[in-house]
């Protein structure tokens, strides 16, 4: 059968990662799902990366790819921050990911939300798909599993939400899409940037709402055999 | 003037089932297998019943395409109709059955029409203990512990190593749950909602689904990039 193990498959982080703005800041979101073909390469991975003090990128697509440019806009940004004197931008760091991508469309696969604060323009969310087109979004999904997210965000998003409303909206969608996309799994990380700094989060299986068809876990079966079901004359 | 219906074979899957791990243990045989059927990279259905007796005697458990896997049930429910109607006393036991299924399955493939499952077969009749396997291109073969699929890598090694002929129920379930957690953190199409059954010489039993509790509380995963240096 084809699709067995390969591990000669390119690393894909097969992905789900949402960036939402709310009335202070961002809120970033993603799962933790590397795979080699169906092979889960690693169940743990950091899909939110930062590029500077005030702003991170959610990345999808190929794993190389993505960290690579990562790395040299990590790289530009250094260099541009000591020459502007104060921090940069999200608009400028956005850009220089959109140049990346865009200049090499023919040999990348990664697509990218860039999400950050900065004094100028508050909190800003700027999608990058393939190709290198940038967006400017007050919400943006992305990745494999954003294909079961667009209902719910066409029902569930909401201007002027509060931090605690947004990282709810973005921690609930990242686990339905891995409830229902192959590709997408194990935990749920959150970034929140705002002017106070920033927040890491991180929320197992366990710290979830259960979906449809899903159940509550157990250690082992046997403990469901041996706990004794209630008889019906039981008060 | 071939008008012969080339578009008549399964040339791909379309909603598949993913690994079943089974193993012999001192009473029987039990198997395991979750409930989901994958179209494609989507988790579309996750009530699917990959684990089914056949006559008294036999287990079945199928991975790949559930059409093909309910077609083969159907084939089967024939075969122990006619066995039954003989009223002899006699009935086909998991031996037999996988037999049938190999012929049927190698021959499909001679035409270029397989039934894409991977097939595992196990049960206990006059006290003689069974456990084979059977795929889409009619490799078949009996052991002590089998597996479909991803479970062939991942599970297979773990039961290499911990598997022994004295197992009892309770050792041998501990041992399918370790497999499938496995094969829950590292097969893309598993979903965490399992099925286990169990047959002896007495029945057979199907035990209702469940879910595995997963871990994640390490701190190499709370900061994986704690090491780097950024900046």
């Amino acid at each position: 059968m084809d699709n067995c193990l390969d591990f000669n498959a390119p690393h894909s982080m097969g992905t789900t990662i949402v960036g939402v703005t709310y009335n202070g800041g961002v809120v970033l979101g993603a799962d933790s799902r590397t795979s080699t073909g169906v092979y889960v390469a690693n169940r743990a991975s950091d899909k939110i990366t930062q590029l500077t003090d005030n702003v991170y990128v959610c990345r999808s697509g190929s794993a190389a790819d993505s960290q690579i440019v990562s790395d040299y806009v990590r790289y530009f940004l250094h260099q541009h921050t000591i020459q502007l004197g104060q921090p940069a931008t999200v608009k400028v760091t956005a850009n220089l990911v959109r140049l990346l991508s865009y200049n090499n469309k023919n040999f990348l696969e990664t697509g990218l939300i860039v999400g950050g604060w900065d004094k100028y323009e508050g909190g800003q969310i700027y999608g990058v798909p393939l190709g290198g087109t940038i967006v400017q979004q007050p919400f943006a999904i992305g990745g494999s599993g954003s294909s079961y997210l667009y209902g719910f965000f066409d029902q569930a998003w909401k201007e002027g939400m509060t931090k605690d409303e947004a990282e709810e909206l973005v921690r609930k969608a990242v686990s339905l899409a891995i409830a229902r996309d192959g590709a997408s799994g194990g935990v749920v990380r959150t970034v929140i940037i705002n002017s106070e700094g920033v927040t890491r989060n991180f929320y197992p299986g366990d710290q979830l709402p259960l979906w449809h068809e899903e159940l509550e876990p157990h250690f082992s079966l046997l403990d469901i055999l041996s706990s004794p079901t209630p008889s019906p004359m039981d008060i | 003037m071939a008008t012969v219906a080339e578009s008549e074979r399964t040339l791909y899957p379309y909603v598949t089932g993913s690994s079943v791990v089974a193993l012999k243990y001192k009473d029987g045989i039990l198997m395991a297998a979750d409930m989901g059927g994958s179209y494609g990279s989507t988790l579309r259905y996750k009530s699917i019943e990959r684990l089914k007796p056949v006559g008294k005697h036999t287990l079945l458990g199928a991975s790949g395409e559930i059409s093909d896997f309910q077609e083969i049930l159907r084939y089967l429910d024939e075969l122990i109709l006619y066995d039954n109607m003989w009223d002899d006393g006699n009935s086909l036991g998991p031996k037999e059955v996988h037999s049938y299924l190999t012929r049927v399955m190698y021959n499909r493939r001679n035409k270029f029409n397989p039934l894409w499952n991977s097939l595992v077969l196990g049960g206990v009749k006059n006290g003689q203990k069974y456990l084979g396997m059977v795929n889409m291109i009619g490799i078949n073969f009996e052991d002590n512990h089998v597996a479909t699929g991803l479970g062939n890598h991942l599970a297979r090694p773990i039961l290499r190593d911990e598997w022994n002929e004295n197992l009892t129920f309770e050792e041998g379930v501990k041992l399918l749950e370790k497999c499938m957690r496995v094969l829950l953190y590292r097969d893309r199409s598993a979903v965490n909602k399992i099925q286990i059954s169990k047959i002896t010489e007495e029945d057979c039993t199907v035990f209702p689904p469940f879910s595995l509790k997963t871990y994640w509380d390490f701190s190499a995963f709370k900061n994986p990039t704690a090491a780097v240096d950024l900046i």
